[in-house]
């Protein structure tokens, strides 16, 4: 009962309609966001039109079938003129068929109406995505994001591609059925029309039995759901620490709550079938037994009360359809309103003023009194200045939380700091284009990202244009073709989702060849803390060297060969630079570097 | 046809209920055919002879019906929920008790995210397909035949009509069904596509801004919607003509009606109100029909969970207690020996993770293991509380093979520390006091303390009372992993296996927890798994693995002389940089 991810494009129409209703999140604010999705449609006015002209149409020809029918029977079969039944039959035929057609014409017409607005809200949320800053990504948890935007895409699709033309086809199905109703008989009509109070207000008391209902169950789903993911997910601890009893027993708690809470919501929820089932009944008897009066009267005809009752069975049905829709419409709107909140949020921009390309770049990188926090009143980097001469390479070390990481996103501008000055050969990087920036900078991090395609088209993602050839030598330039070779396929094995199936070492050999393909001028590194085997380590130190080979490079360093061969190390701590020289120069200020190093060595010289 | 005994299973409980459930079902079918022929009885006999006690009566007759029908309708709305929810509830136990059963190689196989989906959607779809069969699946098809029957018991002729008509509708719902199914999966493949790039962007979003992708992403993105576009709407166009060719189905049936049932009454040889009846018996046997499709579509998908939900229920653990199997002794000594274990997941005939390791631990010793990731450290420890069985060789702990003891008893003497620390929603101190629930504060605080916990779960808001979010989302990998090291030490096991469980430590912290522990020590006897070097070095016995095979044994002193592969470890991590070398 837990909201079902089907992700289902359209599936709908092919749910099971008895499906008891999940418990509804409400839009904040219906109307805004129901003008804003129907936005989404404003390319296609004039097929909506259309639409909206054929269903007026088909609908007030509908009407027309059950009305010949009644006069069928009162003028042609009763009175016994069978060549006019067979006109009327004729007619009436003709009349249903156009109906029917014309119905499918409309929602034929509508489907792909529907699913290009569709599409272009995707796209624009995509696209929007695209231009959100790294902090929105770092807020949100890439699997929850994911998650949250497939449900409540889908919930939106739900209800545009089938409830908002049945909604209007249902509506106006009604009145014109009353209005029919009021011309053929005004009391019948009354009397028919005592059936809808009674309807609203047996879905009113359901819907509210209903609503609490599933708030209850809702809530117990959720904590059942959460002792199901901890037992499952930290089952091998549970299995440690002999804990399977105490598991089971909140286990089977939660477990009889859901049962319990399950049983009422749907018990409620699941009545609406049945009732109006029997309302529907209760229509026509009543139809029946006051027009059989009536007629006896001579106030009626046998033909009114047979349209009577066939249109009966047309008002009801929309009537029963409506609840649902209601339902599909809440989910829906409560979907596309999360969706705009996404599509409102501030994107990353460039000062346009201001933004200038960058020429080439030499590579002198200038960092002067930066100081930076992810939130305002908190501080990561403070008055930090450094500056790297082309070609250079500088080593930043610390313990973990110093802000070496910080040093990395700010120089990317993936953050924007807050006070001082970044530049790159002598221009401030907030005067250039962020995508001319980065594309002068290669980054090498230590998780490595690899896209779900193969390894070839891995590695050709730092340059688009590249030939496999030069795939081929990138790899080879950074001592990646020899395992890539020994893969399955080759350069065409499919990586699987995240790469599972390269080792860390592996695939931080391809994102080597990535970068030395993009051929950036600045370089920066995040060498991987753990250690990979040995001869992968060699092969990696190897590429890392002819990578930044020429280039000025800033590198995270684990490793003492990185540092040793850094022109300048910086030791950072708590946002700030402690010591700055060379590798041996730090040993001997016996200071924090000092520390640092020899606490990595306890006491085992070398 | 197994998947639907399994599921009977699951309903026996409840056949009572169910049963009921069926019966009010039928009853309500035969109440919902009366109306009908109530109406023909209201329009022959009392308008036609002007009989108004005929229409009074039948009425109230029919108001009667509608009566006991609504009491019908809601007791089988409450049977039929009942075992619904009760098959739901007991799925999930047996679903839930087997997953705890697991053991450490059914869990490698089986990933958390589909086994909770196992449990929760496909639970759900299996209720949908108990509670509709119990609410419409005799009724539709009854309803149908009832209808059908009716008609020719008012009038052969007409019915004789009206037969290929409904043979024409069942044959288009098979078409519309048929025709769809495929259809709908191509549009999930397509919508898996825009998803996966969705995915990828939104994990990838830093690797495609560093490298300025977003108009190439854009592009992929574009294709991959526009291919979904294309196949939804073809489907949605096929499905928009569902609705309107069943209704124009009905529509035809009351055109013959009263087309060729006038003629006849022209003749005399049918009533008005046969007429009439006749037409609600058409709305009665189409009905049925667009219900069953919903049917149809609520059992595929019903019993495509079951058969996936079969896949646990019939699976069995790796590691099960022999029938013969022993208490470990509570005073037996932790010592541990493997005797040329080999050890392959998924049994013979795949890579060997593990092969001929010989390897003893003389209690109260600390053995390290070091290695690059991949080499089998984390499987050698594994091995020691049979959280896997060895495939071949022996393994000995506590003086006896751990396959004759039972392994509760063995657990209980072990204390590990997994490479992922995993915490629990609750506080701090629930954590801490995960495997001993009636631990004193002062053993808490104590083993945090040795942890090197202490301090900073005193510097978070509530002390131990903190409660850990979701995941132990509010903790640094290092904080998560002291609080696991804590959990383990309150036990005091007289075993300890730490699998890489400082990796987020940094060095100074890791080594006052080492010099904690060795303080502690009193014949405990521990392994640690180490990917740092420094982790290692004061280990009594150095365990090098290299591709699931020791290649070298010894204490670091005698490896930095005797084992080359240790030095360029050493090296490469401490020593003289490769660079140099």
């Amino acid at each position: 009962m837990s909201a079902q991810v089907s992700g289902g494009a359209t599936r709908g129409a092919m749910r099971p309609g008895h499906g008891a209703p999940t418990a509804i999140a409400r839009a904040k604010d219906p109307r805004g966001t129901l003008t804003r999705l129907a936005s989404y449609f404003s390319d296609f006015r004039a097929r909506l039109w259309l639409v909206a002209g054929t269903i007026v149409v088909y609908t007030l020809l509908g009407l027309v079938g059950p009305y010949l029918m009644g006069v069928a029977l009162d003028r042609y079969i009763v009175a016994r003129d069978a060549a006019g039944l067979g006109r009327i039959a004729v007619i009436m035929l003709a009349a249903f068929l156009t109906s029917n057609v014309m119905q499918g014409f409309s929602s034929w017409l509508m489907a792909s109406v529907s699913q290009r607005a569709l599409k272009r809200l995707r796209r624009e949320l995509f696209g929007h995505l695209q231009t959100l800053p790294m902090d929105f990504f770092e807020r949100n948890p890439s699997g929850e994001l994911m998650s949250r935007l497939t449900n409540d895409i889908d919930a939106v699709n739900q209800a545009v591609a089938q409830n908002i033309t049945s909604l209007f086809a249902s509506v106006l199905s009604m009145a014109g059925i009353l209005v029919a109703m009021f011309v053929l008989d005004r009391w019948l009509a009354i009397a028919s029309l005592l059936v809808v109070p009674l309807m609203f207000w047996f879905t009113r008391f359901v819907a509210v039995f209903t609503r609490k209902g599933f708030k209850e169950l809702q809530k117990h789903l959720g904590k059942l759901n959460g002792v199901m993911e901890e037992a499952i997910g930290g089952q091998k601890i549970v299995t440690v620490f002999r804990r399977n009893d105490a598991v089971l027993a909140t286990f089977r708690a939660e477990n009889e709550a859901v049962y319990r809470a399950g049983i009422y919501a749907n018990t409620y929820a699941l009545l609406l079938m049945p009732l109006t089932t029997v309302l529907g009944n209760l229509f026509v008897i009543v139809l029946a037994a006051l027009g059989g009066w009536l007629a006896l009267s001579g106030l009626v005809s046998v033909g009114v009360i047979a349209t009577f009752i066939n249109y009966g069975q047309n008002f009801v049905s929309p009537l029963r359809q409506l609840s649902n829709l209601y339902n599909t419409l809440q989910a829906a709107l409560a979907g596309a309103e999360r969706v705009f909140e996404i599509l409102d949020t501030p994107s990353e921009t460039d000062d346009a003023a201001k933004a200038k390309a960058l020429p080439a770049v030499r590579g002198d990188v200038k960092l002067d009194h930066v100081t930076f926090g992810y939130r305002p009143g908190t501080t990561v980097l403070d008055d930090v200045s450094l500056e790297a001469k082309p070609g250079q390479m500088v080593a930043l070390v610390g313990p973990t939380g110093a802000g070496k990481t910080t040093i990395i996103n700010l120089l990317t501008r993936f953050y924007e700091i807050g006070s001082g000055q970044i530049a790159i050969d002598g221009v401030d990087i907030r005067d250039l284009r962020k995508d001319d920036l980065r594309r002068k900078l290669g980054l090498v991090l230590q998780d490595t990202y690899l896209f779900g395609a193969t390894v070839m088209e891995n590695i050709r993602y730092g340059r688009l244009d590249a030939t496999d050839a030069e795939v081929v030598q990138a790899a080879e330039r950074a001592e990646a073709d020899h395992f890539i070779r020994q893969l399955p396929s080759g350069y065409e094995t499919v990586l699987s989702e995240r790469a599972g199936n390269l080792s860390q070492g592996q695939r931080q050999l391809l994102a080597i060849a990535r970068t030395l393909l993009a051929d950036p001028s600045i370089l920066v590194l995040d060498e991987a803390t753990s250690s990979v085997d040995t001869r992968t380590e060699a092969r990696i130190q190897k590429a890392l060297l002819r990578l930044m080979k020429g280039r000025t490079s800033f590198v995270i360093a684990h490793r003492l060969s990185t540092i040793r061969d850094a022109d300048q190390v910086l030791v950072i701590d708590g946002g700030r630079i402690v010591e700055r020289g060379k590798h041996e120069e730090l040993l001997a200020q016996r200071g924090f570097y000092f520390q640092l190093y020899t606490s990595q060595f306890k006491g085992h010289a070398i | 046809m197994r998947d639907l005994r399994r599921l009977l299973g699951f309903v026996q409980p409840y056949r009572r209920m169910a049963i009921a459930a069926l019966v009010l079902l039928t009853a309500m079918v035969v109440l919902d055919l009366a109306i009908p022929r109530m109406i023909q009885h209201i329009i022959d006999e009392g308008i036609g002879h002007r009989d108004r006690g005929v229409v009074v009566r039948t009425a109230l007759v029919m108001l009667g019906i509608s009566a006991v029908s609504t009491a019908i309708a809601i007791a089988n709305n409450i049977t039929s929920v009942r075992v619904g929810e009760g098959v739901a509830r007991d799925l999930r136990e047996a679903l839930f008790l087997k997953i705890q059963q697991y053991s450490f190689g059914n869990l490698d196989r089986q990933k958390t995210g589909p086994l909770l989906v196992r449990l929760t959607s496909d639970v759900g779809a299996v209720k949908s397909l108990t509670q509709i069969s119990l609410r419409i699946g005799t009724r539709a098809p009854l309803l149908m035949l009832g209808s059908v029957a009716l008609m020719f018991a008012t009038s052969r002729h007409l019915a004789l009509f009206i037969l290929p008509l409904l043979l024409v509708t069942t044959a288009l719902i098979a078409f519309f069904v048929l025709r769809m199914e495929p259809l709908f999966r191509l549009v999930q493949q397509k919508l898996d596509v825009v998803n996966n790039v969705l995915q990828e962007n939104i994990a990838g979003a830093r690797l495609v801004k560093a490298l300025v992708r977003a108009q190439h992403e854009g592009e992929r993105f574009e294709r991959a919607n526009e291919d979904m576009t294309m196949r939804s709407i073809r489907v949605m166009q096929l499905m928009s003509t569902m609705t309107p060719a069943l209704t124009m189905c009905i529509n035809v049936g009351v055109v013959i009606v009263i087309g060729f049932g006038g003629q006849q009454s022209i003749d005399g040889e049918l009533s008005v109100g046969q007429i009439v009846a006749f037409t609600n018996y058409l709305f009665t046997t189409m009905t049925p029909l667009i219900m069953m499709t919903m049917l149809s579509n609520t059992w595929a998908s019903g019993l495509a969970s079951l058969r996936r939900m079969d896949e646990i229920l019939e699976s069995v653990p790796d590691v099960v207690d022999a029938p013969d199997a022993r208490e470990l002794p509570a005073a037996a000594t932790a010592e541990v020996a493997f005797d040329d274990v080999s050890f392959t997941y998924g049994g013979e005939g795949r890579d060997k993770v593990l092969c001929e390791i010989t390897l003893a631990a003389a209690p109260g010793k600390t053995v390290a293991i070091l290695g690059s990731t991949g080499a089998g450290k984390s499987t050698l420890v594994s091995l020691i509380p049979r959280f896997y069985d060895v495939t071949s060789g022996a393994l000995r702990a506590f003086g006896s093979d751990v396959r004759e003891l039972t392994q509760d008893s063995l657990v209980r003497q072990v204390g590990f520390v997994p490479q992922e620390s995993v915490l629990f929603s609750g506080t701090v101190r629930d954590n801490i006091r995960y495997g001993r629930p009636d631990a004193s504060e002062e053993d808490v605080v104590a083993a945090a303390r040795a942890a090197q916990a202490h301090d900073f779960i005193t510097k978070m808001a509530q002390g131990y009372d903190s409660r850990i979010e979701q995941r132990g989302a509010n903790l640094s990998g290092g904080q998560k992993q002291r609080i696991a090291i804590a959990r383990a030490l309150l036990v005091d096991p007289k075993l300890l296996i730490l699998d890489d469980s400082t990796s987020a430590v940094d060095v100074e912290t890791e080594t006052r927890i080492q010099q904690a522990l060795a303080e502690k020590k009193e014949g405990r006897t521990t392994f640690v798994v180490a990917q740092r070097i420094s982790t290692v070095l004061d280990a009594d016995v150095i365990v090098v693995l290299e591709k699931g095979r020791i290649v070298a044994q010894g204490t670091h002193p005698e490896l930095m002389v005797a084992s080359p592969i240790y030095r360029e470890i050493y090296d490469s991590q401490l020593g003289k940089g490769l660079a140099d070398g």
